[in-house]
């Protein structure tokens, strides 16, 4: 009796996950199917319909050409690797100083970082517009990582958090063999930091390379300057029925998360769930 | 050669190493945070009180871009919204629990589970819009579904144009989109939940339910309560699912996507000022709610919470009292 209860249950839980993942892939699969379709296919079978052939790959090579998906990740790359050199120094620089030396405006500049994590970043932009514009930095890809490193918080409450937990003594020591502070941070605390800086990378790279209101907002010369996630938008307008084609792009866009994600899946759990404690 | 010497002495004493270290280090950070976040916020209350486009002569109005806000019927009403998104997220926070609990047990497969209930948080967000207006169109995927299930298709509305209807779907994308990833972090809260509970409830003979209830449940309430607070600031400046979805049409615009509409496309910029700033004001409110209810039931960092305290302070009355007689 007990038994046969305990079995429905562990049934009623593999139907509860199998319908979970279910409703998670769905969406995605039929995007794949979809970009796999010829346009006759297409337009005369149900989307839910395996497409004849997986070989046809036409839409992908349309969607890669039509988006400029070459120009796309290089632009990607580049503000991906910038943004997150960047932010990671600064933020463990900072992070440093503020949990290292007690000096007056220690408190102030926490505050400031503190209350600056309470502004949503979109209600900012109708005034960042305006100082991004009288700075000249539409359209210039350096401003445009600047104000993406500049506007991060996170990383700096990440780096922070792990500071404290890195006792004092081994700077103390470091200071007695007549190491500078620059010292101790370059060539002691820095290379500790690895975990905190897998972690930064995992939560700012996510945001960064899916990024697209600011990159669209700033970067609006969408043939010099247009980056993976703002590349869709060309299917937007006259092509915004032609589903084979945007459910190629839409997989392209895709591949580099996955591949990211099979390889780190397990920095990428521990990153969430470090960062979440922390809110 | 003496001078130079006695000058990199004087850099690596002690109180000017110190203090060039500080300096050097909080230089760049906190001129960005200057620049990008907090010029731009006082700005922002000043461009409040003007009519202006950011091109161009601007004309002081006072209060009425306030005055207009409340009135306008797009604007203030849009904050209604947010009801069909504080719904949805504590939806998301339920099934992340439930699946968080159930993948944090013994269970086969359970990281292709995990791995494939997560992986939507990865997409990014146009690509989330597409995939979506894909699977809600008209005699698509979400209706072909169901169709299987046993729907006339005559039935069925048009779940992006029916206004009644139509939040609901959108609000669902972010539930999917975001679900996986509270289930990965409450399923890190229950792993750093001590192991040897769950010893002693299996040698009490507990089942997986009471082990939830008794042991999970308690242990990671913190996390929980935090996330459902979380989740109402969050869902009072919801932004991205309607604007990649629908564009704010039908009435799914919500206030940031009203306020981005104002701002970049009829270059109202006061007035979309003067909705940043009335949202950010309750938003300051929410917050300070949150923390005052933080402190009162967890305590903040090692200071113990209010509420424990005053139980404390009540049983030593008692005990006081109970003493001297």
């Amino acid at each position: 009796m007990l038994k046969a209860k305990r079995s429905i249950i562990a049934v009623l839980k593999y139907i509860t996950l199998i319908f979970g993942a279910f409703v998670s892939v769905l969406p995605i699969v039929v995007c794949v199917i979809t970009a796999f379709k010829t346009p006759e296919e297409y337009a005369s079978t149900n989307v839910m319909a395996l497409p004849q052939s997986w070989a046809y790959f036409e839409n992908f090579i349309q969607a890669w050409s039509q988006a400029d998906m070459g120009v796309a990740f290089r632009n990607s790359i580049i503000i991906l690797v910038c943004v997150l050199a960047g932010s990671i120094m600064t933020g463990s620089m900072l992070a440093y100083v503020l949990s290292r030396f007690k000096f007056k405006g220690n408190g102030l500049v926490r505050n400031m970082f503190l209350f600056a994590s309470l502004l949503p970043g979109i209600a900012m932009q109708v005034s960042v517009y305006q100082i991004m514009y009288s700075l000249g930095w539409i359209n210039f890809l350096p401003g445009y990582i600047i104000m993406m490193c500049g506007t991060d918080i996170i990383s700096i409450y990440i780096f922070i958090q792990f500071f404290e937990n890195i006792p004092d003594s081994l700077d103390e020591s470091a200071i007695m063999d007549g190491c500078t502070y620059f010292g101790v941070f370059f060539r002691i605390l820095f290379p500790l930091l690895k975990p905190a800086i897998v972690t930064v990378m995992i939560l700012k790279g996510v945001g960064v390379y899916n990024e697209y209101y600011t990159a669209n907002l700033y970067l609006q010369d969408k043939n010099r300057l247009v980056t993976v996630a703002t590349s869709l938008f060309k299917f937007t307008g006259p092509l915004g029925n032609q589903y084979n084609y945007i459910c190629a792009g839409v997989i392209i866009t895709m591949v580099p998360a996955l591949i990211v994600f099979i390889l780190c899946q397990k920095q990428i759990y521990g990153g969430l769930a470090a960062g979440a404690v922390k809110g | 050669m003496k001078e130079k010497k006695s000058l990199k002495a004087w850099v690596q004493s002690d109180k000017v190493n110190r203090k060039l270290c500080i300096f050097a280090f909080m230089l760049v950070p906190v001129a960005l945070l200057v620049v990008f976040t907090y010029i731009p916020f006082f700005k922002m209350i000043g461009f409040s009180f003007y009519d202006m486009k950011y091109i161009g002569d601007r004309e002081f109005v006072g209060l009425q871009n306030y005055i207009e806000v409340f009135t306008r019927k797009d604007c203030f009403q849009a904050l209604k919204l947010s009801l069909y998104y504080i719904v949805a997220s504590f939806v998301q926070l339920a099934l992340a629990l439930y699946f968080a609990s159930v993948l944090s047990f013994k269970v086969r497969g359970s990281g292709v589970f995990k791995g494939l209930m997560f992986f939507p948080y990865l997409v990014c967000g146009i690509a989330v819009g597409f995939i979506f207006k894909f699977f809600y169109t008209r005699g698509f995927v979400f209706d072909t579904v169901l169709q299987w299930c046993g729907f006339n298709l005559e039935q069925l509305p048009y779940w992006l144009k029916d206004t009644s209807i139509n939040n609901i779907s959108v609000a669902a994308t972010s539930v999917w989109r975001y679900m996986g990833q509270g289930m990965v972090m409450f399923i890190g809260a229950i792993m750093s939940v001590d192991a040897s509970l769950y010893e002693a409830g299996d040698i009490d003979g507990a089942n997986s339910f009471q082990k939830f209830i008794y042991i999970i449940l308690p242990n990671i309430k913190t996390i929980i309560v935090l996330n459902m607070i979380l989740s109402i600031t969050g869902s009072l400046s919801v932004f991205e699912p309607p604007y990649v979805i629908t564009g704010g049409d039908f009435g799914t615009g919500t206030y940031f996507v009203i306020m981005n509409k104002l701002a970049h496309e009829s270059q109202k910029v006061g007035l979309a000022s003067a909705m940043a700033v009335v949202l950010l004001i309750l938003i300051m409110i929410a917050t300070l709610i949150q923390k005052g209810i933080e402190k009162y039931y967890f305590g903040i960092g090692d200071t113990e919470s209010i509420r424990e305290i005053r139980k404390r302070k009540k049983r030593m009355a008692m005990a006081g009292k109970g003493g001297t007689r």
